[in-house]
């Protein structure tokens, strides 16, 4: 029964399952650092000693991000079926793969920018404080242009994490490529084919990675950014930090 | 200028209090170059950053060109919009410089005046200006990695001045410099002084610092200010720990038993007469000369010598009040004859 796919036969199936990933991935993406982001802010913010301290929402908003990061996906596509509907006005297809995607990314997203914006010199917002800044400013000129380069990598590898989570889209009928390898690489034994299919992915997973590593790197002012994936491609220059560089 | 009252700061930390300022009171008068010299743990940072609020005093009041900072309202960490146009007009330089990685040099010096609200064409302009003004004109377009550390602090200077302040505050702006680029920093510090009339208010933990630049000086310790004045009165005060600190005239031994030790300083022209061989002359006795040294403090020529005189304190009194009345400051260190 299990008679192996042709070439050709495997191109007619990658092709349109390659398209829902990008686009499952795409939407969730866009919509996950666009919702994180702020969120990211928040916990910031509002920890103590921040701009907006405010420990009780803080304690709050760690608790959900904390919940939301726990949950299996597989768990939040069904609880959220009836937001899915509400918000994308289907619970099949890619489409209504896209909200428990972005609902399960924004806490692993705000924790990365969490994270990357804490990692600005304090000493950077009290400069921007002593000129008469408001808060509102030393997020705007500070803390997210100095954090760029590591919010660009955070948010590669939340489109990465999205790329292994759209695989159980399978689920709720989204598609993509993880699910194809699952039914038909795993669950109908054709091996090769589901070789073929996690080739691609490394491919794409490989091509996004370079790419950010790329932007993150020409963003960075600091003359010292590597990442461990871009210094085994690229060059990475260190100029150091007390002898002036001729220009 | 910069007046504090009586101000305090404490920290609390796990139920502990600790005093970082223990009643402060600071007065830098317009023009003036006013330097807080301490070790470190001595309340110098608190203070300072309490000029401009970026630390809230527990009490006691701030008044900068006659406005009281600590009535405007604001918390620690989020200042209100009377606090944020008040600094404004005080500019602040840091010891890490604190530089925008994400901006050049030129983009440095203009945020100031984007916070101001200025349009881009006239905050172009003053950039160019100012960076004209610290000598690096030719790095606008550099970013702050691609700079030396004295550079980067030209850059600093350059930022804090870009809204015009009349008070600059100077948080150990040359402590993490070399000595040599420290006294161009310095010396930048004085010029802008001198030629914008600009208050400057440093903390610094090397006497060499107050010694090259500041017209006046207060030493901390223990969150206290313990002595404080304009240096050439320092130096003309008798038992000055400040004094004694900008001029240390060095282990030179105390002298031989039976003698007397006195330190002589000597200001401005004073040492065109030669009041040693005077004093020789006059009074038939041998000096000893143990160490001397001539700087020059507040732009003005000081002197100081460790001279020993032969025989106890009171065989010397008349010799001591000789060489007070050539308007000489007389310290005696000690009487060996009893001591010893």
């Amino acid at each position: 029964m299990s008679n192996t796919l042709t070439w050709d036969q495997m191109q007619d199936l990658m092709w349109p399952a390659t398209w829902e990933t990008l686009q499952m991935v795409g939407v969730a993406s866009v919509a996950t650092v666009i919702l994180g982001l702020p969120v990211g802010l928040l916990l910031v913010l509002t920890d103590r000693g921040g701009q907006l301290e405010n420990l009780a929402l803080n304690r709050v908003v760690g608790a959900v991000v904390n919940i939301g990061r726990s949950l299996p996906f597989i768990i939040l596509i069904v609880a959220l079926a009836s937001f899915t509907k509400l918000i994308a006005g289907t619970s099949i297809g890619w489409q209504a793969a896209t909200v428990p995607l972005t609902v399960g990314a924004i806490p692993f997203f705000a924790r990365l920018v969490e994270t990357s914006v804490r990692e600005v010199d304090p000493g950077l917002v009290e400069a921007v404080q002593s000129m008469g800044g408001s808060t509102l400013t030393t997020v705007r000129k500070v803390l997210l242009p100095e954090a760029l380069p590591a919010l660009v990598a955070s948010a590669v590898t939340t489109v990465i994490a999205l790329i292994g989570f759209s695989a159980m889209a399978g689920v709720v009928g989204g598609g993509g490529l993880g699910d194809l390898a699952y039914r038909y690489g795993y669950l109908r034994f054709q091996t090769t084919f589901m070789w073929v299919i996690v080739a691609e992915l490394v491919v794409i997973v490989t091509v996004l990675q370079l790419i950010g590593d790329r932007i993150a790197r020409r963003l960075s002012h600091r003359g010292g950014y590597r990442s461990p994936l871009g210094s085994l491609f690229g060059r990475s220059g260190t100029p150091s930090d007390d002898e002036p560089v001729a220009s | 200028m910069i007046t504090t009252k009586d101000l305090r700061k404490v920290y609390r930390s796990g139920g502990r209090e600790v005093t970082a300022l223990d009643g402060v009171d600071l007065h830098v008068r317009e023009g003036e170059v006013y330097g807080v010299v301490g070790t470190s743990g001595a309340g110098k940072s608190t203070l300072i950053r309490c000029v401009n609020m970026l630390e809230r005093p527990s009490s006691g009041t701030v008044t900068v060109d006659g406005l009281d900072l600590t009535a405007l309202s604001g918390s620690e960490h989020r200042a209100g919009r009377e606090l944020r146009e008040a600094r404004r007009r005080i500019g602040m330089v840091f010891q890490h410089f604190n530089l925008l990685s994400s901006r050049t040099v030129q983009e440095n010096v203009e945020l100031p005046l984007e916070i101001i609200g200025q349009d881009r064409t006239t905050r172009r302009r003053r950039a160019a200006e100012l960076l004209d003004l610290v000598g690096l004109a030719d790095k606008a377009r550099s970013y702050p990695s691609q700079l030396s550390g004295g550079q980067k602090q030209r850059v600093g200077i350059a930022r804090a001045l870009a809204g015009d302040p009349k008070v600059l505050l100077s948080d150990e702006a040359t402590s993490a410099l070399d000595p040599e680029t420290t006294r161009s920093i310095l010396a930048l510090l004085r010029d802008l002084n001198r030629q914008l009339g600009l208050t400057v208010l440093l903390i610094t933990h090397e006497m060499d610092v107050i010694k090259s630049v500041c017209d006046s000086a207060a030493l901390m310790r223990g969150g206290r200010v313990v002595e404080a004045g304009a240096l050439t009165d320092l130096l003309a005060t008798e038992g000055s720990q400040l004094a004694r600190d900008l001029f240390p005239l060095g282990d030179f031994g105390s002298g031989h038993p039976g003698h007397t030790v006195v330190e002589v300083t000597f200001q401005g022209d004073t040492p065109a007469q030669p009041f040693i061989s005077q004093l020789a002359r006059t009074y038939q006795i041998d000096i000893n000369i143990l160490g001397a040294a001539v700087e020059t403090i507040a732009g003005r020529m000081v002197g100081r010598m460790r001279v020993e005189l032969p025989g106890g304190h009171q065989d010397n009194v008349v010799p001591i009040g000789f060489l007070r009345e050539q308007g000489l400051q007389v310290d005696v260190l000690a009487a060996n004859g009893a001591a010893a």
